[in-house]
């Protein structure tokens, strides 16, 4: 039954962007853990570890995130488990936003000057404490404008977790048009709230890179 | 683990795939030099236009790079209609990908512009060269060449997007696998060999453009 575009539908939008948050964090958290890994291997004195960083990032990077998130939904299927969607959506924006994560902080920690390390190594700081206490803090700074970049890029893909029947802001928009009928105004409302997460983060990212410069 | 992989189903229905990758690439193609002209328009009235064109054109990247594709497309399939504009599948396809690719190229060959500096354009004015020479030989080209690998990183980045036209049924490479999928209940295998497909055309596409670097800005 169509019915008219009312408040309530607009608030059940509303209320849809914390499953787009949710995915976007379940995929920052999932992406981080594979970046870190894909980062520490691609910055590595082991050329061996540096081909198999930049092999995934290639791989995945060369894949469409649609296809991704199929691959995830119908092969956990074959293995025999009954996932909810969303574990599909958030094992495939895992391996997604690792290879990115990845390739952003495998820049940070390259940027960073042999000498620092040196440094480490000259005040008889071990391996590890070189890590935490000199590189780690410089590459953090020149990671995070990038990675919050990055976020933007993510809660937008959320939207095509969609597909698979996860019902973020997106599929909830395909919900109310099909009761409402009014598309125009259903997306218009899902594009403006998408812009609303998203256009802050940006003018954030943009500041932190500007300061950045700056400080240097 | 008690599967059996079952290609053979999927390699019948070889011509389905043929047709999309046809599709896909037609796309790609298309989109991909429609958003760059679109995109050096919109960067050079960002860097040298008037105060009120370059609000607009702001304007215009903000909202695009700041919503998602697929409400984009949504938006223009499935929105536009109401307001009496009726789009056919791959015109709202095209449409939508240009529109997005267009604010992308734009920021990115912005940052080219900037990367020019005045001094060089006063020394083409004085060597007298004409506006239309300056811009060419002094700016365009020097800035593309500056900014040519996240360029031709977005433009592989929109050929694995126009995956998303599926959505409203174009009838490329993803949406090939879709169909096979229904047809044969193989949805692994099918998803397998369209994910090597697109790892080969961004294989290609990378080193196409590689190419293109070498031929255009060999100095």
């Amino acid at each position: 039954m169509i019915r008219e575009l009312s408040g309530t539908d607009v608030l059940y939008l509303v209320m849809a962007m914390r499953w787009t948050v949710f995915l976007t964090l379940l995929a920052l958290g999932g992406g981080s853990v594979v970046g870190l890994v894909i980062a520490a291997c691609g910055a590595s004195k082991n050329p061996a570890l540096r081909y198999l960083a930049r092999g995934y990032v290639g791989f995945v990077q060369g894949i469409p995130l649609l296809v991704w998130l199929f691959i995830f939904y119908f092969g956990l299927s074959i293995l025999g488990y009954s996932l909810p969607p969303w574990i599909a959506a958030a094992l495939g924006f895992s391996v997604y936003a690792g290879a990115f994560l990845g390739e952003i902080w495998r820049g940070a920690l390259i940027s960073i000057p042999r000498t620092q390390w040196e440094a480490g190594t000259a005040i008889g700081l071990t391996y590890l404490e070189q890590l935490r206490h000199v590189i780690i803090p410089q590459a953090v700074r020149v990671a995070i404008p990038p990675t919050v970049g990055f976020t933007v890029q993510l809660i937008k893909n959320t939207s095509l977790a969609a597909v698979i029947g996860f019902v973020e802001l997106t599929r909830e928009g395909q919900l109310t048009t099909a009761a409402t009928f009014q598309p125009f105004a259903v997306y218009l409302i899902v594009a403006a709230l998408y812009f609303c997460m998203c256009y802050p983060l940006t003018r954030y990212s943009r500041a932190l890179e500007r300061t950045r410069r700056v400080a240097r | 683990m008690a599967y059996t992989f079952q290609f053979r189903d999927v390699f019948a229905q070889r011509d389905a795939i043929v047709d999309g990758l046809v599709l896909t690439l037609e796309l790609s193609a298309g989109v991909i030099a429609l958003g760059f002209a679109i995109g050096v328009m919109v960067a050079a009235v960002l860097v040298y236009g008037k105060p009120w064109a370059r609000r607009i054109a702001a304007g215009y990247v903000e909202v695009i790079r700041n919503t998602p594709l697929l409400v984009q497309l949504f938006l223009i399939f499935f929105g536009l209609p109401s307001l009496g504009l009726k789009l056919d599948v791959i015109t709202a396809s095209v449409l939508a990908l240009t529109i997005n690719l267009g604010a992308y190229t734009a920021e990115i060959v912005r940052a080219g512009f900037e990367s020019i500096p005045k001094s060089q354009i006063e020394a083409g004015i004085s060597l007298g060269l004409t506006g239309p020479q300056v811009f060419r030989h002094v700016v365009l080209l020097p800035a593309l060449r500056n900014v040519y690998p996240s360029l031709t990183s977005q433009f592989v980045l929109m050929m694995l997007a126009t995956s998303v036209v599926s959505q409203i049924s174009a009838a490329e490479l993803f949406h090939a696998g879709s169909i096979i999928q229904s047809r044969t209940f193989r949805d692994f295998e099918v998803y397998t060999v369209i994910a090597v497909l697109y790892l080969g055309l961004s294989l290609l596409l990378r080193m196409g453009f590689s190419v293109c670097y070498r031929l255009f800005f060999r100095r």
